[in-house]
């Protein structure tokens, strides 16, 4: 692929047949299951641990799948689906240390599921029953942000915090600390994106940026945020980008692994630009059949993250049918847990919109609260007196 | 009273001290004792290192504190706000400097959407103790965007404390007590009054940070003020007392949560209220108190509740900030119109 492509319009490079052109990326499963082994990224892999991906993998879509249904259902408000992006988000989040931090975009699934996050705390948000969902210092991961790249700024402070913190470079593989932050490539044209690259590039923070270009910012082929492939960015900014086969779950995990080793040691941030396709809507609310060229998604399909796992479980005999069915009855378990556990999240009381605004008393929050539950109980009076 | 904010900063009392410094010179005392008195306190911005902040408030502290605690920041405010939450999230209390007025608005996002939303998001479970200084106001002749009084955005938004001075006395106690706050807070610095020098004692603060104080009594009339419009409230009292107005001034110190209370005792007694600020009177906090004050003590009030402010304009040119600022004759003009009802 051209790296410095003439101007052109948003549907120029969608008018070349998908995988007309050969993108050059890090690449350890093709999409047959082929295993290669580039030397820069060396990976051994156990059987459990392909069989864990595997399993990660299958689940999480099922979890997606779920959660898609139950909007349709009228259970949440909105999801943002991840179909098609789940290599890239159990890669990275597998490739995390325990005392590592992520900061997850609204879509990252992924990342919940591998930080331990219950499926219901993650439903909560889309059904209208939280604005967060779980405690951040729990799973060493916050909370979905909303607002585009905006996270991508707290994982530059927090890296500041964790180098302040003497947490980096010290060798001790238990004690130094990376911060993932993950966004898409829509948000590679926010100003905040752009400022936590240049605060990680100057201080030499131990982050890795990890953009997920899943080729649409909503409606907008990434074309729209880039005439250059989004991993040469990093260059101007003066640290390492690389992009890697973001629908092969081997590369993302070794790709990752690599530049949050990199980022604990000291040596400082690395652009991963994970080349992956959306191919749900943007969420339940979108309608991509607007804007998606005919004949990409099925062309996408064609490199399904969990169909070259498959392949390549079944070339190395380390899944048979067997597994495969034990693993198909599991997410069909687990797809009964989901429904049960967001048909059963607990609208919170109208009262608790008052908690939390501050952590010290504020007098008018206090008066709005007083106000409100004053309000509240001359209904019952009314009602009483009637 | 305790309050919010009112920690022990009082604790390290050092001999019976009471000293004159200039407002800069207070508050960058007030940064030495909160950074020397915790470590997790770090004050990062443009210039704020060995320039010591282009009005010299961090003066000296790159120097004592080494440049791991007082950083030098890309060019880039909103990176500024972004990164504290960041380092907040991961145990530290970052005092952001914010060059000028008119520069904050790259950083709106994080200060409204990001900032003073997290904590509430995180139903408690995430702090983000950040401080953002802000110098603020006109007066000083400088160059578009650089004399502009942004502080009704802020208290516009919920989860934001805003607060701000007007003396030296309570500039080095308020940046202490908003530092050891365990909300953010937007610390808003009246520049021109930088240079006015003040006593300031050093073993107490004057009051806990969300509270308004009645800075002169009097009788006919109550001006509210703050930042840099209480000198001049105070002036314009000075004034009347000559012609036989007693004028009561209340310094507000806090614009979220205001303190309204303070407010009506005033007006309950003086029956006459007169808001001042820089900022345009259009939406501006005189709205909210004229409203808050008409409900509260409509039985007392002799006369509306006027307002003193900047005009529907954009910040003009500064050979015509004069005309624009409100000054003694034109808090003197309103308060001539509240005795006239």
């Amino acid at each position: 692929m051209s790296d410095l492509a003439s101007p052109r319009g948003p549907a120029g490079p969608r008018s070349v047949p998908p995988g007309g052109e050969a993108i050059d990326f890090v690449q350890l499963l093709t999409p047959d299951g082929a295993r290669k082994r580039p030397a820069e990224y060396p990976l051994d892999v156990d059987a459990d641990t392909l069989r864990g991906f595997y399993r990660d993998l299958v689940l999480l879509r099922r979890f997606d799948t779920e959660a898609t249904a139950l909007q349709r259902h009228g259970e949440l408000g909105l999801w943002a689906p991840l179909l098609g992006q789940e290599a890239a988000q159990i890669g990275a989040g597998r490739a995390l240390a325990p005392q590592d931090f992520a900061f997850p975009t609204f879509r990252e699934h992924g990342l919940t599921w591998c930080r331990g996050v219950d499926p219901a705390q993650v439903l909560a948000l889309f059904r209208g029953a939280s604005l967060g969902g779980w405690d951040p210092a729990v799973h060493n991961l916050h909370l979905y942000s909303i607002v585009i790249g905006t996270q991508v700024l707290h994982a530059a402070g927090y890296a500041m915090g964790i180098q302040r913190d003497g947490h980096v470079g010290t060798g001790d593989p238990a004690r130094d600390t990376a911060v993932l932050a993950c966004f898409g490539d829509g948000a590679t044209s926010q100003g905040d994106v752009n400022e936590a690259f240049v605060f990680a590039s100057v201080f030499n923070l131990p982050v890795v940026f990890f953009c997920q270009n899943n080729q649409f910012a909503i409606s907008e082929p990434n074309q729209r945020q880039s005439r250059i492939p989004l991993y040469r960015r990093a260059s101007g900014f003066g640290f390492p980008g690389v992009r890697v086969d973001g629908n092969d779950v081997l590369a993302v995990y070794a790709v990752t692994r690599d530049a949050l080793d990199r980022a604990r040691r000291g040596e400082g941030p690395t652009f991963i630009e994970a080349y992956t396709y959306r191919m749900g809507a943007h969420t339940t609310s979108d309608d991509p059949s607007r804007y998606r060229p005919t004949g990409e998604l099925e062309h996408w399909q064609q490199l399904d993250p969990i169909d070259r796992l498959v392949e390549y479980l079944l070339l190395t005999q380390t899944g048979d049918e067997r597994y495969f069915a034990e693993i198909a009855a599991e997410a069909d378990a687990l797809g009964v847990r989901v429904r049960e556990a967001c048909r059963s999240i607990p609208n919170p009381l109208p009262e608790s919109m008052f908690d939390h605004v501050h952590v010290e008393p504020h007098a008018q929050v206090d008066a709005d609260r007083a106000w409100f539950r004053a309000y509240q109980s001359s209904f019952e009076t009314a009602g009483g007196a009637a | 009273m305790s309050g919010p904010g009112d920690h022990q900063v009082a604790d390290s009392i050092e001999p019976a001290d009471v000293q004159t410094l200039t407002m800069a010179r207070a508050l960058n005392a007030g940064l030495r004792r909160a950074m020397e008195s915790d470590p997790t306190v770090l004050v990062m911005g443009e210039d704020v290192g060995a320039l010591g902040g282009v009005f010299r408030v961090t003066d000296g502290l790159a120097k004592d504190f080494g440049d791991e605690r007082v950083i030098d920041t890309p060019l880039a405010e909103s990176g500024i706000v972004g990164a504290a939450i960041g380092l907040a999230m991961r145990g530290y209390r970052p005092v952001c400097e914010i060059q000028f007025d008119g520069f904050i608005y790259p950083a709106f996002d994080q200060l409204v959407s990001q900032l003073a939303k997290m904590h509430y998001r995180t139903a408690g479970a995430v702090r983000v103790p950040v401080v953002v200084r802000v110098p603020y106001g006109g007066g000083i002749g400088a160059v578009e965007h650089h004399s502009e009084s942004p502080e009704a955005y802020f208290a516009h938004t919920a989860g934001l404390r805003v607060v701000t001075c007007a003396t030296p006395q309570d500039a080095h106690w308020m940046i202490q007590q908003a530092i050891a706050s365990d909300d953010p807070v937007m610390f808003f610095e009246p520049k021109r009054r930088y240079w006015d020098k003040g006593s300031v004692d050093l073993r107490a603060a004057s009051a806990p940070l969300d509270r308004a104080r009645v800075v002169r009594s009097g009788e006919r009339l109550t001006i509210a003020a703050y930042g840099p419009m209480v000198r001049t409230a105070l002036d314009a009292a000075t004034v009347a007392e000559h012609e036989g107005i007693s004028i009561e001034v209340v310094d507000l110190r806090s614009l979220s949560p205001l303190d309204v209370p303070t407010l009506v005792a005033s007006v309950e007694r003086t029956r006459r209220l007169v808001v001042v600020h820089e900022a345009q009177t259009f939406l501006g906090m005189g709205a909210e108190i004229a409203a808050r004050i008409t409900e509260a003590c409509f039985y007392q009030l002799e006369a509306p509740v006027l307002r003193v402010g900047g005009f529907h304009t954009p910040y003009p040119a500064s050979r015509v900030e004069e005309d624009y600022l409100p000054d003694v004759d034109r808090v003197l003009e309103a308060a001539d119109r509240v005795l006239a009802y």
